[in-house]
């Protein structure tokens, strides 16, 4: 790898630097240095984990402390409450911290179960294809676009969900009777459920094919080829083999894409609406198309008033529950994986 | 034991491929030829729109505050921020990165702590960006971290270039990690033996054997996180102060910038969107193109250096 | 040539299973004519012992060659069998090209249920892809192309439905991979994706111990069959995936080196199960261990550089071998 030059060179600057080592008389030598240096390193980025969990929720305390339980709760317009929170921080009065999330976490599960659930669909069957049955100037073009995919900007995602996803919807699919029937409520201009799910699932499938196909490809060929030679097609060779080996990589691909999923606040904030309104699954086919607001966007979109002593416990708070429900995925999708190691044993995907 | 007798029986011949898995097939070409084709269909879009209002004048131009779309200026200012905050961010991500990459994979004693790191690393990884800009806010505006941005009658604003560039480098740090690992564990045993064996110290392994040998790895990673770092807009509109140009913070010339508050392309768009507050799409679409390009472009980077990453033999 | 006494009771003993079909004098490829089929005659009038045969003229008997893994020359006749070995697969001037290189030459051979067929040869000489052409796992790799033909009974192999052959010709590869399930499911699995319907666990129960049983797994394994696969120690891997591929009673057994992975103790199980299997099924082994091509083969294929060089019964190829080539090759000039 050197060439017999450099090597020289290289041997003489380290016999400097440990002569002057021990000409200096340090009592830890230049390894246990750069080891401390380096543990250092590692324990400040823990602290800064813990830091963030720290502030966050004590910074949130307030809302919790006043709300209790029911801040999870519904009870009353949410944006009505966000409202009086406002004011009552801007004049200095007795702060009103009162509110009830629950149309704000509903709109979350909501967006996020469907964007989850369609973008586990096709990207099962993309990955797949991926693996095994695209031919090869077809997988060579699939590759980039996946990447491609996965680093578009969400704001960019947004950008184009308003433009073109928005009006398709508010023309096209919604009817001017619909329109008309929810007026007093609400105002159904295409900023809605659908939208941000058809997106979402669009932002996140190229997390889970890069994840699922990483998984497929590193089961090893012979389990295919035995399946193979009993008689049983390509397709369901590949499932049984691939597909169910693959379930470690699976299960952390859907847990990254879920995580990404709830704490995506810009894309929403443009294309699934800004009333707080829970949609209802009994209105029908209305219910795709009404307008929500999720926990992550919320937040970005009043961050204007961060520095209200009234709103800001509340943002704070609601931050706390995103950073834990991040938690609470990464420590699922570890222990989902954790009785699947009965099985496997050639060494594939650690934990 | 059976003995078969002497002609075989046959047995029923029916196709092994079922309907359903016929139609497991065909789904798997359709979704896969659609992925493509919707991907081709974004960035064709982008891309036309971006001719129809992208002038390469605003590539140099300001903007400015007007009725008219045309009127708008240019987005040097949101370019130019951008480029700052990618560089503050990785500056602080990439050694950050490769340091925890390098105990990680090196040392990794104590064994509790080192699963502690990873976990951390992973929920770095998966933690919403707001979150980091509201924690950004919290840690910014205190007395102590005064000096990162400008005060205001005792009140620290908190919103500069610099709460901004250091929590991007939050967001990036996971990729140059994990990209960093992975080429290091990559490097079989045997030529850090062959280091020792001539008598060198781990950490000149580390220095003069091992990092050089990662460096497509670093720079396929940290050219991700660049990416990710680019076309973050949560922590850029709650963290950077949002004004239309770079508004310095008094005293030294580039200090002043960094402590100054400013915007960045992805706030921009944010705000040209028809669902901002300034609602000139042509704008925004002018910016989403060079987004877009800078993307494709550390894109490429990614791919070449992977490719090398990977190609290395180490007999 | 003097008899020695039999070898202990171990060693596999063809006495009673053997139909003996005198290849012509000279020993490659046998032209289909002279091979008689299953249909009517079993051969065993005229047949000549061993003890008679002469060495083929010219060729020095290798009493002075050290012996094969420890066969005594001049091993004991191989008499008559009761049933006649009946014609399963014909391999007919099979040429298997990877792009442009020509890995297997213009191979003819038959494949018969009741005798073991031994395909050796050093490495890279094309007998695992022949063996994996018979089942079309070849074409598997893109650029593969067979001109030739192989018959199952018959029936060109290409007309079949690849399934379809498959469920028919099994086969055993050289590394055990049973796949990371139970045991019960592991010898299910053929059985579960062939049926029409999701069969009841006591149905298949039945067929799989049967399955396992043949592959002399089941006294092993019986106490827990849902035990992961992988737990097996390497041997009883293996056997567990013959028993896997038997389970669906297929018609032609293929091994491709099916012990080279295994310690001798399990090696010499299998070969003993594959003597057990021989009469209900065609089998062909491919294999670099000489002395297990004799001590299981009935007939062995020597292959060299893609071409067929000798076909002839194992008694015949290892101690009156035809061809130079082969001799070299037996007495382990190269390997």
């Amino acid at each position: 790898m050197h060439s017999q030059v450099s090597e020289r060179l290289l041997s003489e600057a380290d016999d400097l630097e440990l002569a002057a080592d021990d000409a200096a008389g340090s009592r830890l030598s230049r390894d246990q240095r750069a080891e401390l240096w380096l543990v250092a390193l590692v324990v400040g980025v823990v602290l800064i984990l813990v830091a963030i969990a720290v502030f966050v929720t004590a910074s949130g305390w307030p809302s919790f402390a006043h709300n209790g339980l029911r801040w999870f709760g519904s009870g009353g317009n949410v944006d009505n409450q966000i409202q009086a929170m406002i004011k009552s921080g801007q004049y200095g009065q007795h702060p009103v911290y009162t509110f009830r999330a629950w149309p704000l976490i509903w709109s979350t599960i909501l967006t996020t179960a469907g964007a989850v659930v369609i973008s586990l669909f096709i990207s099962v069957f993309i990955s797949i294809f991926l693996v095994e049955f695209a031919p090869q100037p077809i997988a060579r073009v699939l590759e980039p676009v996946v990447r491609v995919l996965a680093s578009v900007p969400s704001v960019i995602y947004g950008l184009v969900g308003v433009v073109v996803l928005i009006p398709l919807i508010g023309n096209h699919l919604i009817t001017a009777s619909e329109k008309q029937a929810v007026t007093p409520v609400l105002q159904l201009n295409g900023a809605s459920l659908l939208a941000a799910v058809v997106i979402l699932s669009l932002m996140i499938s190229p997390i889970m094919i890069s994840i699922f196909s990483e998984g497929m490809r590193a089961v090893p060929r012979s389990w295919f080829e035995a399946s193979l030679s009993l008689g049983v097609n390509r397709w369901r060779s590949f499932w049984n083999v691939a597909v169910r080996s693959a379930r470690p990589a699976l299960i952390a691909g859907t847990v990254l894409a879920t995580a990404r999923a709830v704490g995506e606040s810009v894309m929403l904030a443009m294309v699934s609406g800004t009333v707080g309104f829970s949609p209802n699954p009994f209105d029908g086919l209305l219910f795709f198309f009404e307008p929500s607001r999720g926990l992550a966007p919320t937040i970005l979109l009043n961050n204007d008033e961060l520095s209200n002593n009234a709103v800001a416990p509340m943002l704070f708070a609601i931050a706390t529950v995103l950073l834990f429900s991040s938690l609470m995925f990464s420590l699922s999708g570890w222990a989902a994986r954790q009785p699947m190691k009965r099985y496997f044993n050639y060494g594939g995907a650690s934990a | 034991m059976s003995i078969t007798s002497a002609t075989p029986t046959r047995r029923p011949t029916a196709s092994a491929w079922r309907l359903r898995d016929r139609l497991g097939l065909a789904l798997a070409w359709f979704l896969g030829l659609l992925f493509c084709a919707i991907c081709a269909a974004l960035i064709i879009y982008l891309t036309i729109q971006g001719i129809n209002y992208l002038h390469p004048a605003m590539l140099f131009e300001n903007p400015k505050i007007g009725y008219n779309q045309s009127e708008s200026g240019g987005f040097l200012a949101p370019l130019v921020g951008s480029l700052i905050c990618a560089a503050i961010a990785m500056l602080v991500a990439i050694p950050a990165g490769i340091g925890v990459a390098v105990w990680l994979s090196e040392y990794a004693r104590p064994r509790a702590l080192a699963r502690l790191a990873e976990s951390t690393v992973e929920m770095l990884a998966g933690t919403p960006t707001v979150v980091l800009a509201l924690f950004g806010l919290v840690v910014f505006r205190s007395q102590v971290l005064a000096f990162l941005s400008q005060s205001a009658g005792g009140v620290v604003l908190g919103k500069s270039f610099f709460s901004a560039g250091l929590m991007l480098s939050l967001l990036g740090l996971p990729f140059v990690v994990t990209s960093t690992r992975e080429g290091l564990t990559a490097i079989p045993n045997h030529v850090r033996e062959a280091s020792y064996a001539l008598g060198k110290t781990k950490i000149a392994t580390i220095r003069r054997v091992l990092l050089p040998a990662v460096r497509p790895s670093v720079i396929a990673g940290s050219s991700i996180g660049t990416g990710h770092v680019i076309g973050d807009t949560a922590i850029i509109v709650m963290l950077l102060g949002n004004t239309y140009t770079l508004q310095g913070a008094g005293g030294l010339p580039l200090l002043s910038t960094l402590r100054g508050t400013g915007l960045t392309l992805t706030s921009y768009v944010y705000d040209n969107a028809p669902t901002g507050a300034l609602n000139h799409p042509q704008q925004a679409y002018a910016a989403a193109a060079i987004m877009i390009l800078l993307v494709l472009v550390l894109n490429l980077v990614v791919d070449v250096f992977a490719r090398k990453a990977r190609a290395q033999r180490w007999n | 040539m003097e008899l020695k006494p039999p070898p202990p009771a171990r060693r596999l003993d063809h006495a009673s299973r053997l139909t003996l079909v005198e290849p012509p004098p000279e020993a490659t490829p046998i032209p289909l004519a002279a091979v008689p089929s299953a249909a009517g005659a079993p051969s065993v009038a005229g047949v000549p012992s061993v003890a008679g045969v002469p060495s083929v003229a010219g060729v020095p008997s290798i009493t002075g060659v050290p012996s094969i893994a420890g066969v005594p020359d001049g091993a004991p006749a191989r008499a008559a069998t009761r049933l006649p070995a009946i014609d399963r697969m014909q391999i007919e001037d099979v040429s298997l090209y990877y792009g442009t290189a020509e890995i297997v030459k213009s191979v003819s051979l038959p494949i018969r249920q009741g005798e073991v067929l031994a395909l050796i040869g050093p490495s890279g000489c094309g007998k695992t892809t022949l063996l994996r052409s018979i089942n079309r796992l070849t074409e598997l790799t893109k650029t593969a192309r067979m001109t030739g033909t192989i018959t199952l009974d018959g029936i060109d192999t290409q007309a079949l439905e690849p399934t379809e052959l498959r469920r028919r010709v099994s086969m055993v590869f050289q590394q055990p991979n049973p796949f990371p399930m139970s045991i019960f499911d592991n010898v299910a699995y053929a059985l579960r994706e062939q049926a029409r319907r999701r069969p009841r666990r006591a149905v298949l129960r039945d067929q799989v111990e049967d399955a396992l049983d043949r592959a002399a797994l089941l006294d092993e394994v019986k106490d827990d069959l849902s035990r992961p696969a992988l737990r097996l120690s390497g041997g009883q891997q293996q056997r567990l995936c013959i028993a896997r591929a038997l389970a669906a009673k297929p018609e032609v057994l293929l091994l491709d080196e099916p012990c080279s992975a295994l310690d001798p103790v399990s090696s010499q199980m299998i070969e003993d199960l594959i003597d057990t299997l021989r009469e209900d099924l065609a089998i062909v082994i491919v294999t670099h261990n000489l002395g297990q091509a004799y001590r299981v083969g009935d007939y062995v294929a020597f292959m060299y550089l893609g071409e067929l060089v000798e076909y002839a019964t194992a008694q015949r190829l290892f101690s009156a071998p035809a061809k130079a080539r082969t001799r070299e090759y037996v007495s382990g000039a190269f390997g």
